[in-house]
């Protein structure tokens, strides 16, 4: 079978999301529905571009996508309200 | 409309009736007024609405270059020797990148010790880019050639840097009288640039991503696979041009008298002497043919082989050298016809830095082969002997 | 709309991504973005993984300026500049050292560019090596620290001072630890006709030793220690400093990085120390970082 191959190494956009980082982390965020006031300040920060304020209803509060998360705890840090905790993943405890 | 011109005008002017849409040069000798005369044309608003930008090196123009091909523009340079491998780096991404670059390439010696004057160490040193490369006899080939460059360059099944070599001085000094192009032949021959994929916002391509080994080596088989489509594309361009222009300049070589025992191979503008060269020595009984290859890259190995399958002694005059090994041309010329015939090959590196090479003395060279006071193997010609002292 | 991708390969916790995209948003994608090599390359632009959703272009190291300068060239050729913005992305080393060639052409020229200098003070693409814009006291991996020499002697090259001296309309500095200052900066370069340089610190968790979850406490500590002005000049002329209320030591934010751990036990360290205090210093009485008492 031939594969296709782009002219000049071209490629396609925003291909990257095929490519599933959330494996790669030892911790995970969680976020606190209560404390969370959808300031998006983690948002902002987040450098996987993975978390996100969206509106549930009539609540608004940030929400993690796993299949990015690298567990890298900016978003824990830069929150005003101490809203996100970063917790240990299961296979990592002994 | 035929004028005694010299050989930047008619290749400045060339490159004006191709509509580039950027145009970026930095200036060195023997170029320099091919960028000086697309300057002028700009300042006087001759070039529509092309930019024309100074560059503060090579390298920049040359990058500058990259980055408007990739978005879509028509671009052109002209550089030679020092400036040339200065673009080096950027030009070897260039093929690779895929843009349809032209440029003119003003062939001069490299440094050290530095020289301005002619010869082919420049453009051979790029031999592997993935960049063609024709090499041109005189200034009227050279004016011819631009749009050919053009439109070989941008063709879709093609699609890398083409490059123009005229020699330094010998051509872009050179008074000469040239049929200059119409604008409107030229305009038929070469439609607008409709590049094949650009860098715009309605539609997000990335451009010069990095392959990993699992993937980089399929790239660099497109390279080849479009030098080769190259070879016929180029063909059919050549034809076409010497239709609509009725100037016929060959196809990727050209040889006089095919029915010779011994061939003399050469590039560029000392052709047009060794033409009158070989007449002589026809006239004087000797069974010579000339052989000018004008296409370097892709490498015209299947007209060689056929051009030489009966010759008995080949000569190759070199103006550049593989130090450690023997003029490129040569090296390539022999490969190319291995196993295909018998022929003894005499290679030999003459006129570097701008060495004279007056008739007699390329006279002398075929005479002492036709006459087996030459050995077959590699030998410069046209130096004092020497001994190398330290000081 | 995504203008930058998740499933990049940056390190957990890397500056680069955070610039990048805060960057793409405040221009609402309308971008050309101009990559030298470097990380934010390596991370972005595999061949079939490309995190990019603006047009991208990567050719070189050290010519992203070039480039930019010819891809603007061509948009103002074909009249199609209203497509979007042509924006380099380019690391420090890219800018400082080996690429000032093209960019000081770019600049002279004045093309209509935004330039962004990713700075996290290294080659970190390579495996953290020094460039133009190391602080001195770094160890990297080409200025170690040894029984002698106390990591990287010299420096740190003050490119805003050099992208002033070109006269360009627009220059700044940020940081990574401040998007909102990023996006402000961004937003507001893109007015001025001709070239714009914004130079952005960046930190890198895996050059600096530091861990993803202090990386932004580490970039606003390089601002708050008066390390990192951030400063914004506006026809040659600073416009706006971002103040200083009690400007920290510049222990504060050495003692949490493994490039600087050795300055605290080397027999120069303090000397190093003094000097870094001593370019803090300086850089508060030139740009006036510190916010009066009452
Ligand atoms: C001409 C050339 N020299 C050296 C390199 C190797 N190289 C690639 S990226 C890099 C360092 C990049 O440093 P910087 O610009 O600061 O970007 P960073 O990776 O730190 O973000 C080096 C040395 C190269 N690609 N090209
Ligand atoms: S920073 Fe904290 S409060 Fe703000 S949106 Fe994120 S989790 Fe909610
Ligand atoms: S831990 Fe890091 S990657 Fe995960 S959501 Fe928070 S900031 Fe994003
Ligand atoms: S090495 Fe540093 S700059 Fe590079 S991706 Fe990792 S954290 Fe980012
Ligand atoms: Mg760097």
């Amino acid at each position: 079978m031939k594969i296709k191959l782009n002219l000049g190494a071209i490629s396609e956009p925003l291909q990257s999301e095929k490519l599933k980082t959330g494996d790669w982390g030892t911790h995970y965020p969680v976020v606190d529905k209560e404390k969370c006031n959808g300031c998006k300040t983690c948002e902002q920060y987040c450098p996987d571009l993975c978390i996100e304020v969206k509106e549930v209803g009539e609540e608004k509060y940030a929400v993690v996508d796993y299949n990015y998360c690298k567990g890298c705890g900016i978003c824990a840090s830069v929150c005003p309200f101490e809203a996100i905790k970063m917790e240990l993943k299961d296979i990592f405890k002994v | 409309m035929k004028k005694v011109v010299r050989g930047f005008y008619s290749v400045a002017y060339s490159v004006k009736l191709c509509r580039p849409n950027v145009i970026c040069a930095y200036p060195i000798t023997p170029q320099t007024e091919i960028v000086e005369n697309l300057a002028a044309m700009y300042a006087n608003g001759e070039l529509g609405e092309a930019e024309y930008i100074t560059a503060e090196s090579e390298f920049g123009a040359a990058s500058m270059l990259v980055g408007a091909s990739a978005a879509g523009a028509r671009v052109f340079t002209a550089t030679c020797s020092q400036g040339l491998i200065l673009m080096s780096e950027v030009l070897f991404n260039a093929a690779g990148m895929r843009l349809p670059i032209v440029l003119v390439n003003t062939n001069r010696a490299l440094s050290a010790p530095l020289s301005i004057w002619n010869d082919h160490q420049d453009s051979m040193a790029m031999r592997d880019a993935g960049i063609m490369q024709v090499y041109v006899e005189n200034n009227q080939e050279a004016h011819d050639m631009i749009p050919q460059a053009y439109k070989v360059a941008e063709n879709k099944k093609v699609l890398l840097p083409f490059m123009v070599c005229m020699d330094g001085y010998k051509l872009t000094h050179a008074y000469e009288p040239v049929d200059l192009l119409e604008q409107e032949m030229v305009d038929s021959f070469l439609p607008p640039y409709e590049p094949a994929a650009y860098m715009t916002t309605k539609k997000p391509l990335a451009f010069g991503c990095y392959a990993p080994p699992h993937i980089y080596m399929e790239f660099r088989v497109a390279m080849q696979q479009a030098m080769e489509r190259a070879k016929d594309v180029m063909l059919d361009v050549f034809k076409e041009w010497a239709e609509v222009s009725g100037r016929d300049w060959g196809g990727h070589i050209t040889v006089d008298f095919p029915d010779s025992k011994i061939f003399v191979v050469a590039m560029g503008s000392v052709v047009g002497l060794l033409r009158k060269v070989v007449e002589e020595l026809r006239n004087e009984g000797l069974s010579v043919g000339l052989i000018k290859i004008r296409t370097f890259r892709p490498f015209p190995v299947e007209e060689l082989r056929e051009a030489l399958k009966d010759a008995e002694k080949v000569i190759v005059l070199d103006r550049s050298v593989s130090f450690g090994y023997e003029g490129p041309v040569s090296i390539e010329l022999k490969s190319a016809i291995y196993g295909y015939s018998s022929a003894e090959i005499y290679s030999f590196a003459v006129g570097l830095g701008g060495r004279d090479m007056p008739k007699d003395f390329l006279a002398k060279i075929i005479r002492d082969v036709a006459e087996g006071k030459e050995r077959p193997g590699f030998a410069f010609k046209g130096y004092q002997e020497f001994e190398e002292v330290i000081p | 709309m995504k203008y930058f991708g998740s499933g990049h390969g940056a390190c957990p916790g890397c500056g680069l991504p955070i610039a990048v995209k805060t960057v793409l948003n405040a221009l609402d994608g309308k971008v050309f973005a101009v990559n030298s090599t470097g990380c934010l390359e390596i991370i972005s632009s595999q061949y079939g993984k490309n995190a990019w959703g603006v047009p991208y272009i990567h050719s070189l190291f050290e010519n992203a300026a070039g480039v930019a300068a010819g891809v603007e060239a061509a948009l103002r050729a074909m009249k199609r500049k209203d497509e979007g913005y042509v924006v380099v992305f380019a690391g420090d080393g890219a800018t400082a050292d080996i690429g000032i060639g093209t960019l000081s052409g770019a600049f002279d020229r004045n093309h209509d560019i935004l330039y962004i200098c990713l700075d996290n003070e290294a080659y970190q693409n390579t495996g953290h090596q020094q460039s133009g814009l190391t602080p001195p006291g770094e160890s990297t991996t080409t200025t170690p620290a040894g029984k002698v020499l106390p990591g990287k002697v010299g420096r740190k090259k003050d490119m805003i001072s050099i992208a002033v001296a070109h006269g360009v309309p627009y220059v700044a500095s940020s940081s990574v630890g401040y998007v909102s200052d990023i996006r402000r900066k961004v937003k507001k370069a893109v007015k001025f006709e001709g070239a714009k340089y914004i130079q952005i610190h960046s930190p890198c968790v895996t050059g600096w030793g530091i861990d993803g979850s202090i990386a932004i406490k580490v970039a606003r500590l390089a601002v708050e220690t008066g390390l990192y002005p951030l400063v914004e000049f506006e026809h040659g002329k600073l416009t706006s400093v971002r103040k200083i209320k009690d400007r920290k030591p510049v222990e504060e934010y050495l003692k949490l990085q493994r490039r600087f751990r050795h300055l605290f036990t080397h027999e120069k360290g303090k000397e190093m120390i003094k000097l870094l205090q001593r370019f803090a210093d300086e850089n508060a009485e030139r740009y006036g970082l510190d916010l009066k008492k009452e």
